[in-house]
């Protein structure tokens, strides 16, 4: 499904020191370094695996995402998502995929959520007669029929998200990335994503790539890790693998990152 | 078409949400363009003419620019937004859709609050168009109409530069304003007053003349070039240059992540 | 008083760091005087008799009025305690141990003076070099530049006053947007931004002049450009004065009351 092939990226960023005589400083003369937000990165995800793709911040984690769902564009290297090159045919490709971000939503705030689903169904030209079947079948598993009517800024955030999941599913991607879909949620809701996407995982066989920093999350979803750290990937494996005695996940992963110094 | 009506309806279903916000803010945006045509016209108190323009032409001129301002205001306000959608992630929630991307930034905000300025833009042009001793023939009253919308469509695609600007720098957007704002409250007066280099740089390089200027002397029988009524259909071609430096932006964008 | 400096230095910083908005402004400001320049001039060709005051004057208000713009406008109210209101983060701002109306004041000031430092001087600088009739013309004389200088200092006070109270009106209204606007539209007609007061129609400039928002710009202004001297001086900068010390005592009332009942939104 997904093949990564040594894919690099850097950038340029400019450096700033703190201090009001580095600013008067800056005026005249900025200074910039390079950082190798990819440096040779390659992994292969099979049809419906679900993957934890994990690491600290600024590892690398979002440029991945970013090359994978096509807004990013990398030096060098290669990478298909179902045969296509996500920035050489954005449209075709983003028509597959679905992304979620935890932290910033796709509804429309100040309308009822079935406006916004409405509206991603032109916008993604779903055929009439899928988008009932998805709108109904999502409605139905994940429990909106009681919010969909109400404007998304007057629900929960447990609420949110599960319209936000619902939203990046309505046109059958074969692909679901999430980026820390549980942030901020209450137990209960916790429980309801990660559930959710177990089944739409079994159902449809959606392979799902999962960033995250809640371990949780990834005890309960991922079969398989990857951990990415100052552009690399250091580790690719299942999570009994790494984990050595029935030490807590948390551990495991503290464990790892100061293993590999990053 | 038909998904840029979906757009409008949720956009005009969000505003009706907030009524009262919205009626203060539609005031207060009048006011901006209403404090501008007091000035014009405590000016005509004490001066009765400028540069040979009458108090009812400079109106008729006015208020087709003010037209077209207000149209593209409304209409391609997103990308007055665009440095906060790149900053705030929404630019990256656009090149995950398959659609245009021009085409989402101009649906995501319409500013309906500009009514107020296109009011007032009605007003001033019907105002003008009945006051000013013009012999109205239907090429005549075409070139108005064509002023209107050449204006309209040039104004937006300076928003569309000022957007693309973004994709390189995050600061001095601020300059960008003289060719919108600016051009908008100093379009007030027919360009001619600005005399002959600010006229020059008017008509070649950001061809607000095209849409203002000359099309006007054609209405007012000041010059019997009767192709000077094409002249805002050329000046449409400003959109060419706009959108290419839009694509190199994006690829930019694309290749840098910021 | 140490704490209001560190703000002042803190945002001075900030400021500098924004050179190409700096600059971007810089040019904005520079091409909007031009034009405003131009078209005065226009009007005053067509009928200099009718021209209340003379073109260097007017060139050296113009410029005076760019180069200040970010000190004396309304419409530069601090962006970053609208967005606390906006953002209901201004609870947090209500638990430090400062008073908010000074506190926020004095922020609200510095921002002005240190946008308004890092500009002016190469406006100015550009702007005195451009030949006459269009450009900056020196003062006509030190006394004058004296009162000029007293007078932009109360209209700072005076502005940043008025900006305050806008920002509490905002605490009450759905629409900070709205109150904004309609704010920096009055303010800034009455000031004579748009056009300055001099070309009012007499009754209406009489009655303008009294208005606190004719408090700011259009004092300091008219004064570097010699059109406002000897009695009629003394009221004006009086008048300042008077309202300087109004608009901040409404505007700690303003906050008095409010603090009782603070509406955080959103939060």
């Amino acid at each position: 499904m997904i093949e990564v092939k040594d894919l690099k990226k850097t950038f340029k960023v400019a450096r700033r020191e703190a201090g009001f005589g580095e600013a008067v400083k800056a005026l005249f003369h900025r200074e910039y370094e390079l950082i190798h937000a990819l440096d040779g990165i390659s992994f292969s995800i099979g049809d419906g695996e679900m993957v934890g793709y994990i690491g600290p911040n600024g590892a690398g984690k979002s440029s991945t995402i970013k090359i994978l769902s096509g807004i990013l564009t990398p030096d060098s290297g290669l990478c298909t998502v179902g045969g296509r090159t996500p920035w050489k045919e954005r449209r075709a490709h983003v028509k597959e995929i679905g992304v979620v971000f935890g932290q910033r939503s796709q509804l429309w705030w100040d309308v009822p959520v079935i406006d916004s689903f409405e509206l991603l169904k032109e916008i993604y030209t779903i055929p009439a007669g899928t988008y009932k079947k998805n709108l109904s079948e999502l409605t139905e598993i994940l429990d909106l029929s009681k919010i969909v009517k109400t404007p998304a800024r007057q629900l929960s955030l447990g609420q949110r998200m599960r319209c936000e999941i619902a939203a990046s599913l309505l046109h059958d991607p074969k692909v679901l990335f999430l980026d820390e879909p549980t942030i901020g949620l209450d137990a209960v809701s916790k429980l309801a994503v990660r559930d959710f996407i177990k089944r739409r995982n079994k159902d449809h066989g959606t392979t799902v790539i999962l960033t995250t920093h809640d371990m949780q999350d990834i005890e309960a979803l991922a079969s398989r890790i990857i951990l990415i750290g100052k552009g690399r990937i250091l580790l690719d494996g299942t999570l009994d693998d790494i984990r050595r005695g029935g030490e807590h996940i948390d551990e495991t992963v503290a464990e790892l990152y100061k293993k590999f110094d990053v | 078409m038909k998904l840029y009506l979906k757009y409008f309806a949720i956009h005009l279903k969000s505003t009706m949400q907030y009524k009262a916000s919205f009626f203060m803010t539609v005031t207060g945006s009048f006011l901006t363009s209403f404090t501008v045509f007091l000035g014009i016209f405590f000016m005509f108190q004490r001066f009765h003419s400028v540069a040979g323009f009458s108090y009812e032409e400079v109106l008729l001129c006015y208020g087709i620019m003010l037209m077209g301002f207000s149209v593209a205001q409304m209409f391609a306000s997103g990308f007055k937004v665009f440095d906060s959608m790149i900053a705030n992630g929404e630019f990256d929630r656009i090149l995950c859709r398959p659609r245009n991307e021009i085409f989402q930034v101009l649906a995501f905000r319409i500013d309906f609050v500009r009514i107020g300025m296109l009011l007032q833009g009605i007003v001033m042009l019907w105002y003008a168009l009945v006051k000013c001793p013009v012999d109205w023939t239907f090429p005549r009253a075409l070139t108005v109409a064509l002023m209107v919308i050449g204006s309209s469509v040039l104004f937006s695609a300076l928003f569309l530069l000022d957007g693309s600007v973004a994709f390189f720098t995050l600061q001095g957007l601020e300059f960008m304003n003289v060719f919108t704002y600016g051009a908008n409250e100093h379009g007030k007066y027919p360009l001619s007053i600005y005399g002959k280099g600010m006229l020059t740089f008017c008509t070649f390089v950001i061809p607000y003349a095209l849409v203002q200027y000359y099309p006007l002397t054609y209405v007012l029988g000041r010059s019997d070039r009767a192709w000077y009524m094409l002249l805002p259909i050329i000046a449409c071609l400003f959109v060419v240059p706009c959108w290419i430096v839009w694509r190199i932006g994006v690829h930019r964008y694309k290749s840098t992540g910021s | 008083m140490k704490k209001y400096i560190a703000f002042f230095r803190l945002r001075f910083a900030m400021g500098l760091q924004y050179r190409a908005a700096a600059l971007g402004g810089l040019v904005c400001q520079f091409f909007w005087g031009a034009m405003a320049i131009l078209a005065f001039k226009a009007f005053h060709d067509t009928d200099p008799s009718a021209f209340p005051m003379s073109l260097p004057a007017m060139s050296s208000y113009i410029w005076l009025q760019q180069a200040l713009l970010h000190l004396l406008s309304v419409m530069s109210m601090d962006g970053e305690l609208m967005d606390m209101i906006q953002s209901g983060n201004v609870a947090y701002e209500l638990c430090r141990p400062v008073g908010v109306y000074n506190m926020w004041y004095i922020k609200n000031l510095a921002s002005r003076a240190s946008g308004a430092l890092l500009r002016c001087i190469p406006a100015l600088i550009v702007a005195a070099l451009i030949p006459a009739p269009f450009g900056l013309m020196a003062p006509p004389d030190v006394i004058t530049f004296l009162w000029f200088a007293l007078s932009l200092v109360l209209a700072a006070v005076v502005v940043t006053a008025i900006g305050m109270i806008v920002a509490m009106i905002t605490f009450h209204t759905v629409s900070p947007r709205g109150v904004r606007l309609i704010a920096v539209g009055i303010a800034d007609f009455f000031s004579g931004g748009i056009v300055p007061l001099p070309f009012f129609p007499e009754a209406v400039r009489r009655v303008t002049e009294l208005l606190p928002f004719s408090a700011t710009a259009n004092v300091p202004l008219r004064i570097y450009s010699g059109d406002l001297h000897g009695g009629e001086m003394l009221f004006l900068i009086a008048l300042q004065v008077f309202w300087a010390v109004a608009l901040i005592a409404v505007g700690r009332l303003l906050e008095w009351k409010e603090l009782k009942n603070v509406v955080v939104q959103g939060g």
